[in-house]
C-alpha cells in the first residue's frame, strides 16, 4: 500500500518522496509514542513489570531459585545475553531440582505479545485463557517486560478470575 | 523512484521537516497514527487531495508494515 502510495505522488509531481516501509507496525512496536483515540488507553508494554528476574539457560536451577525468592517473584524469565526471550519458570518449575540447568526446567517457547497491544485486549485473552503472566516483546523477541493479568486487570477495571 | 527507509532516518528526516503521510483508511489513522502524520487513505490520493502537503518538501508515507 504504502509504496503504491509513494509511485503515486510523484507521478503528481512531488519530487522528493520516502516509503518507511516497517510503517505502524514497526512504530507501535517500538513503544514509541502515537497520536489518536487510542493514544491514551494504556497498552501492554507500559503495564508490564520490568523488573522480573531473568536467568539463562546454563544457569543452575538453585542460583536462580535464590535470586528470584530475593527479589520477590514466583517466575524468572529465560533469556540470552540480547534478552530475546527462549522461556519461563513459573513457580512450579522453579520448585524443581536445584541441580537442574535453566534449559531443563523451563517451559520454552511462551507465546509472546506485543507491547502496543491494548490492555482492555490483554486482560480479555489473559482472563479468558487463565494466563497469570504473559511476556511482553518486542517484534524481534526481545523482552520488555512481563505482564500480570492482576495489573491488566487492575488497568482496565475487569473481574479477574 | 521511492527510497525505502527505516525509523531513525525516517525521525531525523521528519525533525528536518520532512511530511508524514498515513495511507491506511481513516478509521485506522483516527485510532492511531504517527505524530504529526496527515492522512490520505490509498484510494483518495489525487490531485486534489495532495493538495494538503508541500511539493516543495519531502513526503514520507507509510502504511501498517510492509503488505
Amino acid at each position: 500500500m504504502s509504496p503504491r502510495a509513494a509511485w503515486r505522488l510523484e507521478t503528481l509531481g512531488f519530487a522528493e518522496v520516502y516509503e518507511y516501509k516497517v510503517g505502524k507496525l514497526d512504530w507501535l512496536a517500538a513503544g514509541l509514542p502515537t497520536e489518536g483515540t487510542n493514544a491514551e488507553k494504556p497498552r501492554a508494554g507500559a503495564i508490564a513489570r520490568k523488573d522480573v528476574p531473568t536467568c539463562h539457560l546454563d544457569e543452575r536451577l538453585s542460583e536462580v531459585q535464590d535470586r528470584t525468592q530475593r527479589a520477590g517473584w514466583d517466575v524468572a524469565v529465560v533469556v540470552n545475553e540480547e534478552r530475546v526471550v527462549f522461556g519461563l519458570l513459573r513457580a512450579r518449575e522453579l520448585g524443581g531440582d536445584g541441580e537442574q540447568l535453566v534449559s531443563q526446567a523451563m517451559r520454552p517457547g511462551p507465546s509472546t505479545f506485543r507491547p502496543y497491544v491494548l490492555a482492555e485486549e490483554m486482560a480479555k485473552i489473559m482472563v479468558d485463557h487463565r494466563r497469570e503472566t504473559a511476556p511482553i516483546t518486542t517484534s524481534d523477541g526481545r523482552l520488555v517486560g512481563l505482564l500480570l493479568q492482576k495489573d491488566v486487570v487492575e488497568a482496565v477495571g475487569r473481574k479477574s478470575t | 523512484m521511492p527510497s525505502e527507509i527505516g525509523r531513525e532516518e525516517m525521525r531525523r528526516m521528519v525533525a528536518d521537516g520532512a511530511q508524514l503521510l498515513e495511507v491506511l483508511p481513516a478509521e485506522e489513522y483516527a485510532e492511531d497514527h504517527l505524530p504529526g502524520a496527515i492522512s490520505i487513505p490509498l484510494p483518495h490520493i489525487d490531485a486534489e487531495s495532495v493538495k494538503v502537503l508541500e511539493k516543495d518538501r519531502a513526503v514520507i508515507t507509510y502504511c501498517w508494515d510492509v503488505a
